[in-house]
């Protein structure tokens, strides 16, 4: 017997032709907005004098656990609006992480008509946006600026491109550093202040903390390409840069390859991973893992040490991300060691953020008149408090509530002394992430050091070319 | 006469220039940037030179690119062809064949997917195959502890992602090609004491060939395309274990800003895409003449 053959109304569409529009529709759809941005890409030409506009659009990174900067504009927004009137501050913050944001800010002055007037710039970004055209050279503007000198020499430099010209006035500074929570460090019987001289102590201590108590973690490093330039800066830099090897020969102006600095970084990574002393591979993958970090493993108790910059107690302090009202008396900071504890004895690494023109604003006078006044004295001292910043401008570095905005401003702020910074070339970026790369092959175990690190190197080769690589 | 043609064509003008305009151009700049080193920063990005094949030459000495070409296809055969598509068409199959409140509630569950923006079913898949995702959930309440699915299998949680998300447009294509297959045949067929599989194999098939064809090329086409899931899900990780070239085309273009390299990758992908394109047809136009 034959079953009658039920009708069964399906979902009343006119098949044929839906699929027929929807397919290439989205096909289309991706073709054209990555065409689109080509066709910005080609088409720079700067706009036509326009009617002079009295608007400035401010660009600039806000998110969950970063809003000291939103903050500061808001406040400059009112300040400069009311004493230039018939002016509008357009504030345009972008919700994004480090790299997006980055993405954004380069594909948005591709044309005039997008780009805004003042925005918030990396430091190491700096030169290779200068070469790009988009930022606007203040060396004029700056002359006028009274202010300008209580900016520290260190910090005028990083707004300083490769013709000499100043490009960005720098918002402040930062300096990494080990983290460590006292409590389980104590319960390993290791004493605080805890002063690592050399890698193999900090093995030592992270073993101990192990065996103390089995399911904490005793000491994180980032690594891997989920947490970007956090693996590099707060991470396998530490070890590279305290090796007597580095990434780039400043002088020579030349990447570093073959370096036994290199593959003695892996391998101490290796060995953390190995050993079950940092957290899981899968974990360390996790784009999100600091946040793990700094809102549960650090205040429950759960992780010994981690290395991470100066502005870790703006997570905590009140209005923070993931407020902690115990850190000031649970967290220590101490100086990454060298590997041998040869000099100077300690290593941290640098970088900060900066505020610049942009080179196609049609109001430049007054879009620096802007910055000027995002950046005065009041507002620096309320972003460097509020993101826990390491102060560029001399005068807020001596204000007292500066010194006093968490017990560890002095500690992080002597780290200046033995810090080093990226090099900033336009090279970089790729170059981080074959460094992240080659952290990653280690940590799970899909290379060992000496093959990420030849890897690497063979890497670095095919990105700069034979000329610019330094055996060493 | 020529008039009457010309007038007769005229509807067609707007779309036709719509397409050139926004598919069209956007294609030819992708190809021309791709003989470039446009870049989104650096000198580069003020002023970008021809440097000829450059880009295509370093695709292919670069072990990225084959890694990703591979995973492509990989990915495109097992979630789409395979799955999506064989498992489309078993759905529509037994559809027909139950009763009608499990079809409509099998229909509603399988559509279910597919009418979610894309955004959120990849965030659905990836809560589900997370390491403390559902999936992990549930296995560990029937006592065996799952492994970190986008971690150590980040390909096979892509291919079912994708084959959940993509099943519910074969199923419809199919519903419609099988009530257009005419009853008296499959009946004449059971005269002559054809099976089950025989009525499938010899009847069915062949008579919505045309459909599955038509099917398959368009599956293939959005498949090749996906983004958002695999980035949400995994992006390309871990190492470039799942990186497709989308993904590939896209961290080279906006992750490292070299738009050359990104666009070159584009251009082999839209080159991919048409080479499936002209299969399908061809095969279409077989069974018609």
């Amino acid at each position: 017997m034959r079953r009658p053959v039920i009708k069964v109304p399906v979902i009343k569409t006119p098949v044929m032709q839906m699929p027929l529009k929807y397919a290439p529709v989205k096909f289309a759809v991706t073709l054209v907005s990555v065409a689109a941005v080509l066709a910005a890409a080609t088409s720079c030409s700067p706009t036509p004098e326009a009617a002079e506009s009295k608007s400035l659009k401010i660009v600039y990174q806000k998110t969950d656990s970063f809003t000291a900067l939103d903050a500061v504009m808001q406040d400059a927004k009112k300040e400069f609006e009311a004493s230039n009137t018939g002016v509008t501050v357009d504030l345009q913050p972008i919700q994004a992480n480090d790299d997006d944001y980055g993405t954004k800010l380069a594909l948005a002055q591709r044309s005039g008509d997008t780009a805004p007037d003042v925005f918030y710039e990396d430091t190491f970004k700096v030169r290779s946006d200068v070469d790009a055209g988009y930022l606007l050279k203040l060396d004029g503007y700056l002359e006028k600026w009274d202010d300008w000198a209580a900016f520290s020499e260190a910090a005028k430099e990083a707004g300083r491109a490769d013709d000499g010209g100043i490009y960005a006035v720098p918002l402040g500074t930062d300096t990494r550093a080990i983290w460590y929570n006292k409590t389980v460090l104590q319960k390993a019987g290791i004493q605080v202040p805890w002063q690592p001289k050399s890698w193999d102590e900090i093995l030592t201590a992270a073993r101990a903390m192990k065996a103390a108590s089995p399911d904490v973690i005793p000491f994180n490093m980032y690594a891997g390409k989920g947490t970007g330039e956090g693996t590099v800066m707060q991470g396998f830099y530490e070890l590279l840069y305290g090796t007597d090897s580095s990434l780039y020969d400043v002088d020579a102006k030349k990447w570093v390859v073959g370096s036994q600095g290199f593959t003695d970084s892996l391998t101490f990574l290796k060995t953390l991973y190995d050993e079950k002393l940092a957290v899981s591979p899968a974990e360390a993958l996790d784009a999100n893992v600091w946040k793990k970090v700094f809102g549960e493993w650090f205040p429950q108790g759960k992780l010994g040490a981690t290395v991470e910059g100066s502005y870790t107690p703006s997570f905590w302090q009140k209005g923070g991300a993931y407020e902690w009202a115990g850190y000031e008396q649970d967290m220590g900071v101490a100086m990454f060691p060298t590997q041998k504890g040869q000099d100077p004895g300690g290593v941290s690494m640098s970088g900060g953020w900066t505020l610049a023109v942009g080179a196609k604003s049609r109001n430049p006078e007054l879009a620096f008149s802007f910055l000027t006044t995002a950046l005065n004295k009041k507002n620096a001292l309320a972003y460097d408090i509020n993101n826990s910043q390491i102060a560029v401008r001399t005068d807020v570095a001596s204000e007292p509530e500066y010194l006093a905005a968490n017990p560890f401003v002095k500690d992080v702020s002597d780290l200046v002394k033995v810090t080093h910074y990226r090099p900033a070339t336009a090279d970089y970026p790729r170059i981080s992430t074959a460094v992240q790369v080659a952290t990653e092959s280690v940590i799970t175990g899909k290379q060992s050091p000496e093959d990420a690190a030849a890897e690497y190197d063979a890497t670095v080769r095919k990105l700069v070319g034979e000329d610019k690589v330094l055996e060493k | 006469m020529r008039i009457r043609r010309f007038l007769r064509l005229l509807p067609v003008v707007p779309s036709v220039l719509l397409l050139l305009v926004f598919l069209m151009a956007p294609v030819a700049w992708s190809f021309y940037a791709s003989f470039t080193d446009a870049a989104l920063s650096g000198k580069a990005a003020r002023d970008p030179q021809w440097v000829g094949a450059d880009n295509y030459v370093r695709m292919f000495s670069d072990d990225s690119f084959p890694l990703a070409a591979w995973l492509t296809v990989v990915f495109v055969a097992a979630s789409a062809v395979l799955g999506q598509n064989v498992l489309g068409l078993l759905i529509a199959l037994l559809m027909t064949r139950s009763r009608r409140a499990v079809a409509s509630w099998v229909g509603t569950a399988v559509v279910a997917a597919w009418v979610l923006p894309e955004i959120v079913a990849a965030f659905a898949a990836y809560a589900y195959f997370n390491r403390d995702g559902t999936l992990n959930q549930v296995l560990g309440a029937f006592g065996s502890a799952g492994p970190d699915w986008l971690y150590s299998f980040p390909l096979v949680a892509i291919v079912l992602a994708n084959t959940w998300r993509g099943t519910a447009f074969s199923m419809l294509v199919y519903r419609a090609a099988l009530a257009d297959v005419p009853r008296d045949v499959t009946e004449a067929a059971l005269m002559d004491g054809a099976r089950g599989w025989q009525r499938l194999a010899f009847i069915t098939l062949p008579l919505i060939r045309s459909s599955i064809a038509t099917n398959l090329m368009l599956i293939t086409l959005q498949t090749l395309a996906v983004f958002t899931l695999i980035w949400v899900m995994t992006a390309g990780g871990p190492a470039n274990a799942s990186t497709t070239l989308p993904v590939l085309a896209y961290q080279e273009a906006f992750k490292f800003g070299d738009i050359g390299y990104g666009t070159a990758v584009a251009s082999v992908l839209i080159l991919l895409g048409m080479v499936f394109g002209a299969v399908y047809v061809r095969l279409l136009r077989e069974q018609k003449s």
